[in-house]
């Protein structure tokens, strides 16, 4: 099993690594228990992710998906942070181990939950985008 | 964390091979290719070559030399050990005792035999990882064939009371087979004080080359072949010889044996010190395995709030091999078998180091790795929502 350079960057020198005081919103994903947890804050004004910060437990990829992760939301709207999919984290890190793809799922879903919170602490979230966090119920494992 | 030379610290996943051992395995690829079970002059010189490497491993484990069968690796060794008799008792019986911290090469040939209609006990060890000769007693029954405990742990590096479990075995008249691949070159062996029957052993792990083995099968025990094929190993394991490796592995062996004392107090002092600057140094940590039945060379800590495949790629980073019970390393979803026997949680599982010590290793390794090991436990920690949870609510 090789990580790309990238992979190796992500993990070495990871971006937005910490926790965002009064956060709009997080999202924690994942159990020890698997040996991954990912937990992702943050913070939205306007609807805009002005800044996003992560903890992680968890394996190389699982640091490095987490840290390109959030680099890839931040400054971006919440209607696009929503489309961000898992094989995009993977795909910006030029590719993951076959065996390491559920990290950048963790990733994902760890987005996702955050900005579930947003929605349902200002009462956004409704029938029409119910469907979007399906997938946190999937089991990345 | 700079970049550094390689400090290799994984001795129990492989060796290099030693000078000594490539001397004489070099002589024989360039002098003697002969092929041992041919007649002429080539052949026999081959042949004298590895009956020469059957008497010197004889003698490294206090066996005769018809009691010696060269194999192709450890796993070979122990596939043969337990099918071979699985096979030729079935008719006595279809039971076997094993523990549940056994190598894969003794784990997966149990549970392929349990799917033949073989019953398996797979008996459970202390929070040391030892094996309590009594469950093994009070686990035989009539239809127990074999039962199949390894000398020594290859991640926590426990050592088993072979020698106990022998003398019930053979009180009890069961076959005892011991997978001594780690034991060998760390701890004395004698077959006849171990009282064991079948006994497997690998060249790669004490400085011969990948790709040789032994098993040594007590005079009187029969067990099924494995291989069938010409009339090598007196028509119980077909296959040409490998002989430069069989003459290699032999060296190997002797100087091994040789040297054991002095290496053991070597590879001891060093085992010692990096467990005890690690508890002193860093703290949320824990050794696993037993403070002294132990293997010379073997440390096994686990860090909490952390995981060992992390750990593991930035040791490398800063120059340093090792491995990890981590499941992130094997692919698989769960942690090492052998830690969670021991009755580690999962999450303290993943968060495991092993590190081994060899012929190469120094003080002044422990000494950088242990400020290296501070540095990328902390920088992992300050990244790790569990223990940003154990610090704020402390343990749930």
């Amino acid at each position: 099993m090789q990580y790309s350079d990238k992979v190796m960057d992500h993990f070495m020198n990871p971006r937005n690594v910490g926790e965002i005081e009064n956060a709009s919103a997080s999202g924690t994903v994942g159990n020890a228990k698997c040996g991954d947890i990912m937990k992702v804050d943050l913070k939205i004004e306007n609807n805009v992710i002005l800044d996003a910060k992560f903890k992680t437990f968890g394996c190389g990829s699982a640091i490095a998906t987490s840290s390109m992760a959030t680099e890839m939301i931040i400054g971006k709207t919440v209607d696009e942070a929503l489309r961000l999919t898992n094989k995009a984290v993977a795909d910006a890190l030029d590719g993951l181990p076959p065996i390491k793809m559920h990290c950048s799922l963790l990733a994902e879903q760890a987005v996702k939950a955050a900005i579930k919170e947003y929605y349902e602490k200002n009462g956004l979230l409704n029938d029409e985008n119910k469907a979007l966090f399906d997938m946190l119920e999937e089991d990345p494992h | 964390m700079s970049k550094r030379e390689r400090v290799y610290l994984d001795y129990a996943a492989t060796t290099p091979v030693r000078q000594e051992v490539l001397d004489v395995m070099l002589d024989i690829y360039k002098n003697e290719y002969g092929n041992p079970s041919s007649f002429y002059q080539e052949g026999q010189k081959a042949a004298k070559i590895v009956s020469n490497a059957r008497d010197t491993v004889a003698a490294c484990i206090g066996a005769q030399a018809s009691e010696v069968y060269f194999t192709s690796c450890g796993t070979e060794s122990d596939n043969w050990a337990i099918k071979g008799a699985a096979a030729s008792l079935a008719s006595k019986g279809k039971h076997i005792i094993t523990s549940k911290i056994e190598h894969h090469a003794v784990i997966h040939p149990c549970e392929a035999l349990a799917k033949q209609g073989y019953e398996i006990t797979w008996i459970e060890v202390d929070q040391d990882g030892l094996v309590n000769p009594d469950d093994v007693r009070s686990a035989i029954r009539p239809d127990t064939i074999l039962v199949t405990i390894m000398m020594a742990n290859n991640e926590i590096g426990t050592v088993q009371p072979i020698g106990e479990i022998g003398k019930i075995c053979k009180e009890k008249k069961v076959l005892f087979h011991t997978d001594a691949v780690q034991a060998a070159g760390a701890l004395k062996i004698d077959v006849k004080d171990l009282n064991v029957d079948l006994m497997s052993f690998s060249g790669h792990k004490i400085y011969a080359p990948k790709g040789v083995g032994a098993l040594y099968i007590r005079k009187g025990v029969r067990i099924a072949n494995l291989l069938d094929g010409g009339a090598q190993e007196k028509n119980k394991r077909g296959g040409t010889e490998n002989v430069a490796a069989i003459a290699g592995f032999a060296k190997a062996f002797e100087l091994a044996t040789t040297e054991l004392e002095e290496n053991s107090a070597k590879l001891s002092e060093l085992r010692d010190s990096l467990m005890n600057q690690i508890l002193a140094e860093i703290p949320y940590a824990r050794i696993n395995g037993h403070k002294s039945k132990r293997l010379p060379n073997n440390v096994n800590i686990s860090f909490e709030f952390i995981e060992g495949e992390s750990i593991l790629l930035m040791l490398d980073f800063s120059g340093y091999s090792c491995s990890s019970g981590s499941a992130c390393t094997s692919g698989s979803l769960d942690p090492s078998h052998v830690l969670l026997a021991i009755g580690l949680p999962h999450e303290i599982a993943h968060g495991s180091l092993r590190v081994t010590f060899g012929k190469d290793s120094r003080q002044e390794h422990v000494d950088n790795l242990v400020k290296d090991l501070k540095e990328i436990v902390k920088k992992l920690r300050d990244m790790s929502p569990l223990y940003s949870d154990f610090l704020k609510n402390g343990r749930n």
